[in-house]
């Protein structure tokens, strides 16, 4: 899960990282009342999950609480990228000497974790990366040792900072460092670090990512999630515990295992292809149980979504008897009853695969249609969601 | 021949006395497998029974190893403990466990990864392969599974298969089950496994029962272009090949926590094509996938 910058920042404070005072504020009242309270020049940012949003006019200097309170009201509701403004932070401004970059993230392909640091910082890091290779220090990290004082010097000096600064940089380092493996990170980002006039070490703008799978041992993580911009049927998929993933696409997709889901996607676009290009509408993965009050919540979701016209069941019965999701999405389909109101093709192979069918064969609904193959049931279910 | 495990390894469970150890113990007594015992502090010196066998449960990994001569663990269990279990599995010099756990914290798989690559043998070899987490294991078919496939779907034969996802591993095994398997092996979805896909590459290429090669992939990261990469430089075997997620959008997670394109990375697209540059046959699906398959085993 990405964060907010606000979010971010306030981590950072929690683990002593130095940062600037920062004020959400949803309304441009809000926003002057934080000016007023942070006093002098303070910087109005809009909060969006994606880069590039000082180039879109998303970030504004006010020198006085009035100017705050007209930049908010710009700010708050304007779209960047395609994702909406519902808060902005009201940051003390800083008085910068100098910009430096910093990073540290998990290394999929070294499968360990890599610090990345430069002293020219503020820029776009990815355009330093390609440009002039040689300004941005790569140093490797140990899981097993992590970033210790000896790393951190290591780090600041393949980056080139000047002798004086080592002591204010590491130091800032490795509490960042205790950010990343605090809060179970994937991604720690501070662009720009800066150098005040004074000479203190600051971190300005903050990009944390948090691993979704160390919740349980982060209560206070879930406190972090962005409900105001979730989709309202992923909403209310996670409230059910179910694997789903909104599309823009006309055929529903229920199946098991995320692999298989993923490919079923795939071949229901490329069907598609010959039925009026309809698409996958969703991604949704029951799981290895598939029981009826599973299948039952998948089919809600996926006939809640008013795009959806047709719905294809693809389910490999491996552990999973086909018998058992045959029952249950008979039942599944009782529980909805005229909520289920769109075709169902239904895909079944693998495990009792013969009771499976049978069982839907019986029930006779005239909703549902049996497939033999994957292949095939893709057709028919395209074939459905453009005929309608 | 196989790779990584035969009729003759020794299986440890760790999480034997749990929910999915008790169910894929059996399954796995089942499908031939030499279990012989489990692990579960708590339950030090009892027994599970599955049938006519009786399982001892040991307190540590290490005491298990030593009563029994195990020489591969299965871990079952739970997210929060994983870690400590797979550390407790690389300290007894174990020489494969496999975690079946899903939703390990990346941080905890790092850790015991650096771990795994510290403990070296004479040779500088390390002692330890890890294959997952959040995978579905691996089985060699009529000898024996470490993991949670379906025992019953195919036999044994000449196709070796490595795959980031369980169930389209089943499809493959099922579409091509009249041609039987070498060794399957799920590798696992997350952003960190033990075992990636170049591994079992170099395996299968060294195992003389393994005629041809499936290789299942899926978008994120770039484990299928560095696969690739390998492929052409190491590969003489006939390799084919099949990437899932093409319809996925960016900045999504597809039930993996690997499975996510990020910018321009970890697209389907490139994947395929950095397969096809090596020379690998790249299927458009499952189905299409077994077909290239079958066309290449059969001028084998």
């Amino acid at each position: 899960m990405d964060l907010f910058e606000y979010q971010a920042r306030d981590l950072f404070e929690a683990h002593g990282v130095p940062v600037l005072a920062g004020i959400v504020a949803h309304t441009p009242e809000e926003a002057k009342a934080a000016a007023e309270k942070i006093g002098g020049v303070v910087v109005v940012k809009a909060q969006v999950k994606v880069g590039g949003r000082g180039k879109a006019g998303g970030v504004k200097v006010a020198k006085t609480p009035d100017e705050a309170h007209r930049y908010a009201s710009d700010i708050l509701g304007m779209d960047i990228k395609g994702h909406t403004v519902h808060t902005v932070m009201i940051a003390q401004g800083a008085d910068i000497a100098e910009e430096y970059y910093f990073s540290v993230l998990l290394d999929r392909s070294n499968r360990n974790y890599l610090a990345m640091c430069s002293v020219e910082g503020g820029m776009d890091i990815e355009q330093l990366a390609v440009e002039r290779p040689e300004a941005l220090a790569r140093v490797a990290v140990d899981p097993g040792v992590g970033i210790d004082q000896a790393k951190a010097q290591e780090i600041v000096e393949t980056a080139g900072f000047a002798p004086e600064l080592h002591e204010g940089v590491t130091a800032t380092l490795l509490k960042l460092w205790d950010v990343f493996v605090k809060e179970d990170a994937t991604l720690v980002e501070v662009n720009p670090l800066v150098k005040t006039g004074s000479g203190d070490i600051l971190a300005l703008d903050g990009k944390v990512t948090i691993d979704e799978n160390a919740g349980f041992r982060h209560a206070d993580h879930a406190a972090l999630e962005d409900k105001e911009s979730a989709d309202p049927l992923e909403a209310k998929a996670k409230a059910n515990d179910l694997n789903y993933v909104k599309l823009d696409g006309e055929v529903g997709i229920i199946g098991n295992g995320a692999g298989l889901v993923m490919s079923t996607l795939d071949v229901v676009a490329y069907a598609g292809e010959s039925h009026g290009n309809v698409r996958p509408a969703n991604f949704l993965d029951i799981g290895g149980g598939a029981s009826a009050e599973v299948m039952a919540a998948g089919l809600d979701v996926i006939l809640n979504d008013s795009q959806v016209k047709s719905v294809f069941v693809n389910v490999f019965g491996g552990i999973t008897a086909c018998d058992e999701v045959a029952n249950g999405i008979v039942k599944a389909l009782e529980i909805l009853g005229d909520e289920a109101n769109k075709p169902l093709v239904v895909r079944l192979d693998g495990n009792k695969v013969e009771e499976g069918r049978a069982i839907l064969r019986g029930a006779n609904h005239p909703l549902i249609t049996l497939s033999d193959t994957m292949d095939e049931g893709a057709d028919k279910a395209a074939e459905l969601a453009y005929g309608k | 021949m196989s790779i990584y495990l035969n009729k003759d390894s020794k299986v440890i469970v760790q999480g034997i006395t749990g929910g999915e150890g008790t169910k894929h113990t059996a399954l796995m007594l089942a499908a031939g497998t030499q279990v012989v015992g489990g692990v579960n502090a708590r339950k030090a010196g009892t027994t599970v029974t599955h049938g006519d066998t009786t399982l001892p449960v040991y307190g540590t990994v290490k005491e298990a190893v030593a009563e029994t001569g195990a020489d591969v663990s299965i871990v079952f269990v739970p997210p929060a403990f994983t870690k400590d279990a797979v550390v407790e599995a690389i300290e007894a010099g174990l020489g494969l466990v496999v975690v079946i756990t899903e939703g390990v914290p990346v941080q905890d798989t790092a850790e015991f990864w650096a771990l795994a690559q510290s403990k070296v043998d004479a040779d500088g070899k390390q002692v330890t392969r890890i294959i997952g987490p959040n995978c579905p294991g691996i089985i060699t078919p009529g000898e024996s599974l470490v993991g949670i496939t379906p025992a019953n779907i195919t036999g044994k034969g000449g196709v070796g298969l490595v795959s980031k996802s369980g169930t389209l591993t089943y499809q493959m095994m099922f579409e091509l089950r009249d041609l039987g398997f070498s060794t399957a092996i799920g590798i696992g979805g997350d952003p960190i496994v033990g075992t990636t896909h170049i591994d079992a590459l170099a395996a299968f290429e060294a195992d003389p029962e393994t005629k041809a090669i499936v290789m299942i992939g899926e978008i994120g990261g770039d484990a299928e272009e560095r696969a690739a990469e390998y492929i052409k430089a190491h590969v003489t075997k006939p390799v084919v090949g099949y990437v899932a997620g093409f319809t996925a959008p960016e900045g999504k997670t597809m039930g993996h926590a690997g499975a996510i394109v990020s910018g321009s990375a970890g697209t389907a697209q490139a994947k395929k094509e950095a397969l096809e540059a090596a020379g690998v046959k790249v299927g458009k699906s499952p189905s299409e996938t077994a077909r290239l398959l079958r066309e290449v085993y059969a001028t084998l």
